[in-house]
Formats: C-alpha cells, sequence, structure tokens
C-alpha cells in the first residue's frame, strides 16, 4: 500500500497534472489578454462547462453511491437517466399537452408523429405545473424501476463479486434500453421549446439568461444540498458511510444493510432520474440512447472523484464538464470527449483513489 | 437447474464420470460397485469437444431448414440465410475465442472490444484503399500487407493499453479498455485524423464518411481460385476444381467466392482455436489459469505475471484486429459506427452463453449467439410477414387500444414488426438470468486437466478411485479452478463462491473436494 515508489509515481502524476492545468489556465489568460480569445466566448464556454457539469455530478452521485455500497460498477446506470428522462417528460406531456394533442401521442411522446413539440409549446413560462410535476415524476419512476431491478436481479447476487454484478448490470441495461424502445421507438423526437430568456445587465458573461439553464442549475444545486443536510445530519449517512468502509462489519453493528441498500438506490435513482429529466430540459431532444452515451462521462466523474465519495464525484462532474467545453479553446468539438475520457483514463492508473483522496461517502 | 443438470450427463461422459467419481467418494466407498471407466475405454477430450461444436452447427442448420422449408423461403432464401450464419458465426467465434484467452483464461476483464477490431480494420483499410476516386483515399498498397500491417497495429495498440493498465483492479481494467475504445472510435470519428498527408501521400480514416477499401469477399477467394488473383486469366488448380463442379451445378461465381471466403474463415477459426487448445494445455496456459484465479499467488511462485499478461493481452488484441478485418472486409467499407461499443457487448454475451473458460464454449457461444440469438427473430420476422399478413400499427398504444376492442392481431403485429429491438431486451435478460442461475455458461464449469497427460488414465481399477481424488485435488485450477472462474476474477470484495454456484454443480455436493481448491482470495 504505503510503498515509496508508488507514492512517488502519484506525487509525480499529480505535479505533472497540475502544471498541465497550469499551463492551459495561462494559455486561457494569454488569449483572453491578446485577444484570440473573445470575453464572451470564454463566458459562454465556462457557464456550460458548469451547467454540463451539475447535470453529470447529480447523475454521477447515484453511481458513486451503488459503486460504494453495492460494490460495483453499474453500467445499467445510464439507462436508468434514460429512463428518468422518459418518465418525466411523458407525465410533463400528459398533464402539459392535454387538450393539444391525442392521448397516445402524449403517452409516447410523439412516437407516431403526429405532433411537435413547437405545438406543445411546453417550456417554464407556458407550462410551470407540468414542467415541476414531469420533474417530482422521473424521480419518483425512476426509483421505481431501480428498486424493481435491484429485487428482480441485483438482490439474488448480492454476494457475487464485482465482475459478475457488472456483467449482470450490462444486462440490465440492455433490457431496460430496449423495452424503452419498445414502447417509445427509435426516433430521436423534440421534448421542449426552446428556452425563453430574461434580459440582464447583472452578470458579467451575458446579457441574456437562459431560463431552461437556470432552473437546471437551481435544482441541481439545492437537491446537491439536500443529499449535504441528509447525508452530514441524519444516521443514514453515517449508515452509508459505516457500510461502504466495511460490509460485514456494519451488519454485526447492528445496521440494517438491506434497508441501507434500499435508501442508497432510492436516493441515488432519484437524482438519476432527475438529472436524465433536466438534461432533456437544456439539450431540448431526446433519444433511447441519450443515457447510455452519458454513461462513460459519468463514470469519469465517478473516478475523477474517487469512488465512493460524494462531494467527489459532483466535483468530478463539474470538472468533466469544465473540461468538456473548454476544450474547445484548443481542440475541435468532436475531440473534446477523447481528451476527457483520456483524463480518466489517466487518473484511474496514476491516482485511482480520485483527486480528492479516498474520501469515503459524504 | 436440474434440467442444466440432465443436459450434462446426456451430452458430456466425461462430466458423467467426473460425476460418479465424486458421488464415489462422497458416500465413502458404498457405491464402489458403480462401473467406473477408465480412460482408456473414454473418447479423448478433443472429440468430445469436436462432437459438441458439431452437434451445435447441425442443430442450427436444421432449425433454419426446417423453419425456411416450412414456411417456403425456397432453397435460396435458406441458403443464404447458411451462409450469413455461419459468415457471422465464425467471425464472432474467432474475437469470443480471443476475448476467452483475456477473460476466460487470463482473467484480464477486457471491455474494449469493439475498439481493437476497429483498429485492425482501419489499419488494414487505410493502407488498402486505392489512392484515387473515392471520397477518402488511402495507400493503395496490396492486402497482403494491409491486413498484417491491421493485425499488427491491434496487437500494438493493446501492448499501449495494456501496459499502463497492468497493475489495476478488475473492474477499473474494464472501464479502462472500454473507455479506450471510445478514445480509439471517437478519434477516428473526428475531423482531426480524416485526412491528413504524409510523406507527400493524402491519406485518412474519412471520419464518419467512412473509407472504401478493396473488397475481401471477392478479392481474397480470388487469389485462391485465378491465377493471380485475376478472373481474366483463368482459373488455377484449386480453382478449377471447385469451379468445376459449381458451374456444373450452376451456381453463380459471387455465390462461390463468398462461400469460399466464408470457408477461409471457418480455416483462420480452427488454426486460432487449435493455437488456443495448445497454449491452454501448455505449462504457459496453466500459468494464465494460476492468474486467473490468484495473481498474487502466482506472483509469490516466481512468475513474471506482468509479462504474461502482457503477451496475452497483445495476443488476443491481434486476434481481434484480424477478425476485425474479415468481419468489415465482407462489406469493403468500414466506418466508425460500426464499433459501437455494443458490439463488445454481444461478443460478451456469446462468450457467456458458451462459458468462459472454455475454447469450445467459446465457439459454441459464437454458434447459438449469432445462428440463433442473433440472426433468429429477424429471421422469423420475415418468415412471418410473407406468410402472414399482420396489421402493422405505427405505435403500441394503436396495439393496445385495438386490444381494448378485443382485437389482439395489431399488439402482435405491432410485436413482430419490433422483433430486431426485441431481441436485445432477450440479450439483455439471458445474460441476467445466466449470471445468476449459470454464471459459467454452457461449457464453462467443466474441469481442464492440468496436465496433459491424466494422471489416473494408467491405473488399474481398483486403486484408480483415490488416484483420481488425488490427481483433481492438486490439479488446483482444473476442478475447483473453473468452476469459480468468473467471479474470483474479482479480487475486490468477499467473494463466496458456493453461494451463487454451489447448486447446479454436482462436483459441489463433495465438500472435499471443493473446500481445498476454493481458495478465498480475501482470506
Amino acid at each position: 500500500m504505503g510503498d515509496t515508489t508508488e507514492f512517488t509515481w502519484e506525487q509525480w502524476f499529480g505535479v505533472l497534472l497540475l502544471a498541465g492545468v497550469g499551463v492551459l489556465i495561462l494559455d486561457v489568460l494569454r488569449r483572453l489578454v491578446v485577444g484570440d480569445l473573445g470575453v464572451s466566448t470564454f463566458s459562454t464556454f465556462l457557464w456550460r462547462g458548469l451547467v454540463d457539469g451539475l447535470i453529470i455530478g447529480l447523475a454521477a452521485v447515484g453511481l458513486s453511491m451503488t459503486y460504494s455500497i453495492l460494490r460495483f460498477a453499474n453500467f445499467s446506470h445510464g439507462d436508468l437517466v434514460t429512463t428518468g428522462a422518459f418518465t418525466g417528460w411523458t407525465a410533463a406531456w400528459l398533464i402539459g399537452g392535454a387538450g393539444v394533442t391525442g392521448l397516445g401521442s402524449r403517452l409516447l411522446l410523439n412516437a407516431d408523429g403526429s405532433t411537435s413539440a413547437r405545438e406543445l409549446n411546453l417550456h417554464v413560462y407556458a407550462e410551470p405545473v407540468a414542467i415541476v410535476a414531469g420533474l417530482v415524476i422521473a424521480a419518483a419512476a425512476t426509483v421505481l424501476v431501480a428498486l424493481a431491478i435491484d429485487k428482480l436481479v441485483y438482490k439474488r447476487m448480492r454476494d457475487a463479486g464485482g465482475i459478475p454484478l457488472l456483467i449482470a448490470s450490462v444486462g440490465v441495461a440492455l433490457a431496460l434500453r430496449y423495452v424503452i424502445v419498445f414502447f417509445y421507438g427509435e426516433r430521436t423526437r423534440g421534448i421542449v421549446r426552446s428556452s425563453p430568456s430574461i434580459d440582464h445587465s447583472l452578470l458579467f458573461w451575458t446579457d441574456s439568461l437562459v431560463v431552461h439553464e437556470l432552473v437546471m442549475v437551481v435544482s441541481a444545486v439545492s437537491l446537491m444540498l439536500g443529499l449535504h443536510g441528509l447525508l452530514q445530519y441524519t444516521k443514514l449517512g453515517t449508515a452509508m458511510r459505516a457500510m461502504a468502509d466495511n460490509k460485514d462489519l456494519a451488519l454485526i453493528t447492528g445496521i440494517p444493510t438491506e434497508r441501507v441498500i434500499l435508501a442508497t438506490w432510492v436516493i441515488g435513482a432519484g437524482l438519476t432520474g432527475v438529472a436524465g429529466y433536466l438534461i432533456v430540459l437544456e439539450q431540448e431532444t431526446l433519444n433511447f440512447n441519450t443515457g447510455w452515451f452519458l454513461l462513460l462521462l459519468i463514470f469519469a466523474a465517478v473516478i475523477l472523484g474517487g469512488i465512493g465519495s460524494i462531494y467527489g464525484a459532483i466535483a468530478g462532474g463539474l470538472i468533466i464538464g469544465l473540461a468538456d467545453n473548454m476544450m474547445l479553446v484548443w481542440i475541435s468539438g468532436d475531440l473534446t470527449r477523447v481528451a476527457a475520457f483520456l483524463l480518466m483514463i489517466l487518473i484511474f492508473i496514476f491516482r485511482p483513489q480520485g483527486l480528492f483522496g479516498g474520501v469515503e461517502t459524504a | 437447474m436440474t434440467s442444466d443438470d440432465v443436459g450434462d450427463q446426456d451430452e458430456s461422459r466425461t462430466q458423467t464420470r467426473e460425476h460418479e467419481a465424486s458421488q464415489v467418494a462422497t458416500d465413502g466407498g458404498t457405491s464402489a460397485t458403480l462401473p467406473l471407466e477408465t480412460d482408456a475405454g473414454a473418447r479423448p477430450r478433443w472429440q468430445v469437444d469436436l462432437g459438441y461444436i458439431v452437434l451445435t452447427t447441425v442443430a442450427i442448420y436444421a432449425l433454419i431448414t426446417v423453419l425456411g422449408l416450412l414456411t417456403g423461403l425456397g432453397v435460396g432464401g435458406i441458403f443464404r440465410q447458411l451462409q450469413t450464419v455461419t459468415f457471422l458465426a465464425a467471425a464472432y467465434a474467432l474475437v469470443v475465442l480471443a476475448l476467452n484467452l483475456h477473460w476466460g483464461y487470463t482473467g484480464l476483464f477486457n471491455i474494449g472490444v469493439a475498439g481493437f477490431m476497429a483498429v485492425g480494420a482501419y489499419g488494414m483499410a487505410v493502407l488498402t484503399a486505392p489512392p484515387e476516386g473515392t471520397t477518402t483515399p488511402g495507400l493503395g498498397l496490396p492486402l497482403w500487407i494491409g491486413i498484417p500491417f491491421g493485425v499488427l497495429l491491434a496487437g500494438l495498440v493493446g501492448l499501449i493499453v495494456v501496459l499502463p493498465a497492468l497493475r489495476i483492479r478488475a473492474d477499473y481494467f474494464a472501464i479502462v479498455t472500454l473507455a479506450f475504445a471510445e478514445v480509439i472510435r471517437l478519434t477516428i470519428n473526428s475531423g482531426a485524423l480524416a485526412d491528413f498527408e504524409l510523406l507527400g501521400r493524402e491519406l485518412g480514416t474519412g471520419g464518419g464518411r467512412g473509407i472504401n477499401f478493396p473488397l475481401l469477399e471477392s478479392a481474397i477467394p480470388r487469389w485462391v481460385l485465378y491465377q493471380g488473383g485475376d478472373p481474366a486469366q483463368g482459373a488455377n488448380v484449386v480453382g478449377l476444381q471447385i469451379l468445376t463442379v459449381t458451374n456444373q451445378l450452376g451456381i453463380e461465381r459471387t455465390v462461390v467466392e463468398s462461400a469460399v471466403y466464408t470457408s477461409i474463415l471457418v480455416v483462420l477459426v480452427v488454426i486460432v482455436f487449435a493455437l488456443l487448445v495448445r497454449t491452454a494445455n501448455s505449462p504457459f496456459g496453466r500459468l494464465l489459469k494460476g492468474i486467473r484465479e490468484d495473481e498474487l499467488a502466482t506472483k509469490s511462485l516466481g512468475k513474471n505475471t506482468d509479462l504474461v499478461k502482457i503477451k496475452v493481452f497483445v495476443l488476443g488484441c491481434a486476434i481481434m484486429g484480424l477478425a476485425g478485418i474479415f468481419w468489415q472486409g465482407r462489406n469493403g467499407y468500414v466506418d466508425p459506427d460500426a464499433f459501437l461499443p455494443i458490439i463488445t457487448f454481444y461478443i460478451f454475451i456469446a462468450l457467456i452463453i458458451g462459458g468462459s473458460g472454455s475454447n469450445t464454449g467459446s465457439v459454441v457461444g459464437a454458434l447459438v449467439f449469432a445462428g440463433v440469438l442473433f440472426e433468429g427473430p429477424p429471421y422469423v420476422q420475415r418468415i412471418v410477414t410473407q406468410q402472414v399478413d399482420l396489421p402493422r400499427p405505427a405505435t403500441v398504444y394503436d396495439g393496445v387500444v385495438a386490444l381494448g376492442a378485443f382485437d389482439p392481431l395489431p399488439l402482435l403485429g405491432y410485436f413482430v414488426g419490433q422483433l430486431a429491438n426485441v431481441r436485445f431486451i432477450l440479450f439483455g435478460v439471458i445474460l441476467i438470468l445466466l449470471m445468476i442461475y449459470r454464471p459459467d455458461g454452457l461449457l464453462g464449469h467443466r474441469s481442464e486437466p492440468a496436465s496433459p497427460l491424466h494422471l489416473s488414465a494408467e491405473q488399474s481399477p481398483a486403486d484408480s478411485r483415490s488416484a483420481k481424488r488425488g490427481g483433481d485435488d492438486d490439479g488446483g485450477d482444473s476442478s475447483g479452478g473453473s468452476d469459480s472462474d468468473s467471479d474470483s476474477d474479482s479480487d475486490s470484495a468477499g467473494v463466496d463462491t458456493s453461494t451463487d454456484n454451489g447448486d447446479d454443480d454436482p462436483l459441489d455436493s463433495n465438500p472435499d473436494d471443493s473446500t481445498p481448491d476454493r481458495g478465498e482470495p480475501d482470506e
């Protein structure tokens, strides 16, 4: 564990990484001064990175929790994101689209192509009730799906190792994704109208603020604060930390491990479902692959922050979101993911305990 | 579970023999009257294995033919389906064998398979694509340079991936390899490498446009059939034989060529299979199983496990590259979408069905996956739509509404129309069920002899009982080893092997037999 060669390796890597980040920051400053990079472009990248990062962080919390408590890499997590998006927006369409289009079209989010997002005119100002209701339903439905999956699959293999569980989760991912396809079809559909914006002169980056992004940021931050309170000031948080540390010890200390697992799924899946719902609010379209394509980025966030650390997952999400957007300063848009994944691989190899050094749950 | 046991006894005499042996031991000799076969009377293992493969192939062929005949698909349609299935099964078998070498034997949980296939296919494509006349120019080199280059490049990329990833845990290794595969695919897909100039020659991956290269499906068979690989120069010695027969039967040349292509792929599978069986039974193979079961112990015995893992990973990646080349060579075109991560999971499902840790299981799994699970549902869909005139509602909602009016046909029609998607649900469910009830797949639980000579072979029936017991216990990585390979790969959590597969393997009924082999790595 603590042998000296490993330590120096890690230190070297840390120094290199910090130096690299430092060089990049200096380069951004130089570009800003010289004028290669406009202030408005820069602040757009920064803001979008923050928005993306918060959403990835929100989804990463759930993955990090199941990773540390159930001890496996859950490959079906991305499809829980998709589940949240589909169920939540179905609810929002049912409420917000009443009277505009038929029940079949609303239930299946326009699977028959008979309506359009423009016709439904779904945005925060027009249909605030529908959008809030959708958010709640997204969380609730994702929790129910996750609990059902846990009961059907993972509960039967609690004591199997990490790899059999990982493989089973791949099976869950495939089944869940294509159950969604069976009902909703493969089409990418428009879900939300483009967001209204507020003109202002308060903030430095732009003179207009996209309301949907603001809704996202406010929801994500308040959920994270709520989670902080829940885990820091209740027995549940302590029990979770105990279980992540040593399951057997937690069991003989009298911690009801199955109930902790239940709580893990409820919190993790709820946040994941909300993340899926909010992603659609930002990108306005939805596809059955939406969550699956995000999965590796979510993994990257969890790994950056250190598996099991909830604050780490949030921070990791922010770093990944910022990196994914700020990299646009240097490389073209189709390579930013490559950079994010390479960063994740490097972290995995040199600092598997994450950037913040293996802080366990909460 | 009981049906599994029955299946074992039916199919494998080896298995039965072991069963009897363990029974004898359990009963403390009371049932010693049971006829204990000696090895002289038993068929050699390779014959049993070949039997499994032939049996599966015949069963799948028969299923396709019978289904086709019953529904009047016609000889041409059935033949095409058989050829597609054979080709796909062979292509899968090649990759699954390589993955079995990684995961089944060495415990390297590689889920970046698609990435290595992409490297092989693109390495070949960039070198052999014509320099002019296509959207993505290449170097226009001949195939005999391009194919080895692709294979070597895949091996080299494997080396680059495995070197830093040697020390990390199995589930971390999985995520790292998946991320590498995505890095490879996204890089190929990006504009950065789409076109560039190298030493004055224009080349590139073509980005999302993909890249055209010589159609391997006709180019390679032409080398076999014609002089100088050119149909204009007439058939060569081999080609003359084949073409005379096929001309008499009135089979078109393109059909002959693709049949030859498929045959070459099958031959490749046979070669790789033989190579891997040989490897697995060699001292090197025992080292691999040792690493899989307990790397620390293997290291403690003075083995350079890192070097072994590197060798195995590079060899497997090269085979994956070869498979990628032949797979895409059938189209003469590759694009990055051919290597989405889902391909890797297909390979994994095939391996897990067959049973990881068994080369025979790999081939059987590839056959079952490609022939039944992957090609089956669309085949059924084609037949049904040809035969029955089902309504085709646009959405499941319309189907349910019709069901409310007591008309189940629209819902059925929707289901049939969705069969291509429904099979993915099926894949997922099968994967889950296998992991819960039978993590060893069809053949993965079989013990592989640790020694090339069966230790009890030369014994007289009277003392073969004790000898066999000793032999089973000594071959630590054989009997108990392949029982539990899928979960003992992970060195992370407390692995209690007896809970998840203890009840479906007859060997487990014997406590003496199982405990010493099941060294719990976390204790």
